[in-house]
């Protein structure tokens, strides 16, 4: 789960990274009382969670109260990548020398947590490998000692950090890991890291990531999630405890297991068609669950056909078969679906479905291209 | 021969009294696997399956009593890195974490432990691994097998059925069947499973199911084309998948700037000479024309 720029800086200024935190508005009004407050230049930043949204237009100077309400005014409304601006962070503007990138990332390669760190801070880090890979710094930290001081310092000398300011990088650098740590993140970056005209260092963008898995631990983190910034359809299926994508196209797919919920799309592709989305309704999915996917798929008035692919393991398919046809009843909007079920218990689930006149296939490939066809009739 | 488990096997199972653990540990006695412990604390001196096994309240005791050597984990995510643990501290050499849903820096931590103390682990997210007609530990259907010349590996579970199916269809049979699991960290890499595969004469030819994000396929590609003179034949999931979003599994996302596609692995995949199939159904073919019986 992707945190926005304010929540990152909350987690890391309870951390002590020095940072200017500013204020959130959602209108003009709120956008001059937070500048009147802060008393002096500020910037006005979209708060979404794509990025290039300095590029889009979603980060504006303002001298005055007055001229943050009149940016503010701009931001709010402004559609960045598909996500319309509903939240702006009026932070105290500072004055640039120097700077830095500063990230932690779970990097599954070295199978540790990672810093990388560069002196081309304020550009994207990937930019920056790709440009200049030699001015980036990769550390694999220890997995069960963490961040050392004498790693920070080497981290510091490798960026440049004026000598009066290396105690205060030390704070940043173990500020950033202890965030990390406890919010169990994938990643938590600072870019960029300042230098200011008058020798401060600060943390002036933030950017935090989650790991799902570790959520159900973390009610506080779970909170911070941005609802504005989630399709509907998402929201309901996360809640379902349903694995759930929105994509573009008309056959909608319901699958247990990641992989092969993925692969079900390829081959609708390759059949010719579009999937109209990504769905896991993972192990031991039960009728409640098939239902609620049904209801999901079903809501996207793109979809013209359903593929459902089960293959049992975990997954039992007689009580996916019941589900499906029960679930089928109580839907509101009729389309073409084609079944496909084997493995754990799919001989008793071949009659519920016979009876039920669904479409059913033995092969994913024969599936694919009946939930195609099935879709241009309808279509 | 196969790799990892065999008739040898002496399986414990933790968490075998719960609702997971039992349904498919009475599939794994179905299908031969000797189960000679389960782990439940507070149960211990009961048994289960129908008296068939007997259930003890740590490992430790466990392998004292039984002799275990490997053990599957079914406990839910909250408590599965301590079970990883005890599993390890009781020094069982091969252990198989099925769970799904284990927090990350809690797998660096784990995986770190169990390697310094000499356990192989499996997963976690996983569907366990079958060496065909010997042993099969996890989640993987039994009668979806064929005893036959390949092995194969995968990130999958049940992308891994579906492979197997194909295969077993077409009269072609595996060796051992490993599902390495589809998070981030994970104890067993692809190259890890290559090797054994690479090493054991009884494999001729090897399947490799991968799917989108990390570099995992690329880098056993390079290790295929420097290693592995056994055909190979390939499938990458998540063509069609949109950047920047987690599909399903935790560690299957390509970021943002384009890095861990599906493209990126076949290329490098087709690069070691591998045979990368469209359709799970194609492998079969692939591997025929590869010179496989």
């Amino acid at each position: 789960m992707k945190l926005q720029e304010y929540r990152s800086k909350e987690i890391l200024a309870r951390h002590g990274v020095p940072l200017l935190a500013g204020q959130v508005a959602v209108s003009p009004e709120e956008a001059r009382a937070a500048a009147a407050d802060l008393d002096g230049p500020v910037v006005v930043k979209a708060q979404v969670l794509v990025g290039g949204r300095g590029k889009a237009g979603g980060v504006k100077l303002a001298a005055t109260p007055d001229e943050a309400a009149e940016r503010a005014r701009d931001i709010i409304g402004l559609d960045i990548k598909g996500t319309t601006v509903k939240t702006v962070l009026i932070a105290p503007a500072a004055d640039i020398a120097h700077e830095y990138y500063l990230g932690l990332i779970l990097d599954r390669g070295t199978q540790a947590i990672t810093v990388i760190a560069s002196a081309e801070g304020g550009v994207e880090i990937e930019e920056t490998a790709k440009t200049n890979p030699e001015a980036i710094l990769r550390l694999p930290l220890h997995p069960l000692l963490g961040l050392q001081d004498h790693e920070s310092r080497r981290i510091g000398f490798f960026l440049g950090i004026p000598a009066e300011l290396r105690k205060e990088f030390g704070t940043v650098m173990r500020g950033l890991y202890d965030a990390f740590v406890e919010s169990d993140a994938d990643l938590a970056e600072i870019n960029p890291l300042v230098v200011t005209d008058d020798g401060r260092l600060l943390a002036l963008d933030a950017k935090i990531v989650l790991d799902d898995s570790a959520l159900p631990r973390h009610p506080d983190l779970e909170a911070m999630r941005d609802l504005n910034e989630e399709e509907p359809s998402e929201i309901a299926a996360r809640e379902a405890g349903i694995s759930f994508i929105k994509l573009d196209g008309t056959i909608g797919c319901m699958v247990n297991g990641a992989g092969l919920a993925m692969t079900t799309m390829d081959l609708v592709k390759l059949a010719g068609g579009e999937p109209a989305n990504f769905l896991d309704i993972g192990g031991g999915a039960k009728q409640d669950k098939v239902t609620a996917a049904f209801k999901i798929i079903l809501d996207d008035a793109n979809v013209k056909a359903i593929l459902i692919n089960i293959f049992g393991g975990i997954t039992r398919g007689d009580e996916v078969a019941r589900g499906i046809v029960e679930a089928r009843a109580a839907l509101t909007r009729e389309v073409p679906m084609v079944v496909r079920i084997v493995g754990t218990n799919s001989d008793e689930a071949k009659p519920i479905l016979a009876e039920a006149n669904l479409i059913t296939a033995d092969s994913l490939d024969d599936a694919a291209a009946k939930a195609v066809a099935a879709a241009g009739g309808a279509g | 021969m196969s790799i990892l488990v065999n008739r040898e096997t002496r399986l414990l199972v933790q968490g075998l009294t719960g609702r997971e653990g039992g349904f498919h540990s009475d599939a794994m006695l179905e299908y031969g696997t000797n189960i000679v412990a389960g782990v439940t604390p507070g149960k211990g001196g009961q048994t289960a399956l129908d008296g068939r096994v007997p259930v003890y309240d740590t490992v430790a005791e466990a392998v004292d009593a039984t002799g275990a050597n490997t053990s599957c984990i079914f406990v839910p995510a909250a408590f599965a890195p301590d079970a990883m643990l005890e599993a390890s501290a009781a020094r069982i050499p091969l252990v198989i974490c099925i769970t799904e849903g284990v927090p990350a820096l809690d797998m660096l931590r784990v995986h770190h432990v169990l390697r310094a103390g000499g356990t192989r682990l499996i997963g976690p997210n996983c569907p366990g691994l079958t060496s065909v007609d010997e042993a099969k530990v996890g989640i993987i259907p039994g009668d979806i097998h064929l005893r036959g010349p390949v092995g194969l590996v995968s990130r999958s579970g049940t992308l891994t059925y579906e492979v197997v199916q194909a295969m077993t269809d077409a009269g072609m049979g595996q060796t051992t069947c490993v599902g390495i699991g589809g998070d981030p960290i994970i104890g067993t890499s692809f190259i890890d499973v290559l090797d054994m595969f690479n090493q054991d004469p009884e494999t001729e030819a090897i399947v490799m199911i991968g799917e989108i994000g990390g570099e995992e396929e690329e880098k056993a590609a390079a290790f295929c084309a420097r290693e592995v003179r056994k055909p190979m034949a390939a499938f990458i999931a998540g063509r069609t998948a949109p950047p920047g979003r987690r599909m399903g599994h935790a560690g299957a996302i390509i970021s943002t700037t384009g890095g861990g596609t599906a493209e990126s692995k076949r290329a490098a995949l087709e690069e070691a000479g591998i045979r990368v199939a469209d359709s799970p159904s194609h492998i079969p073919q692939l591997l025929r024309d590869a010179g496989v019986r």
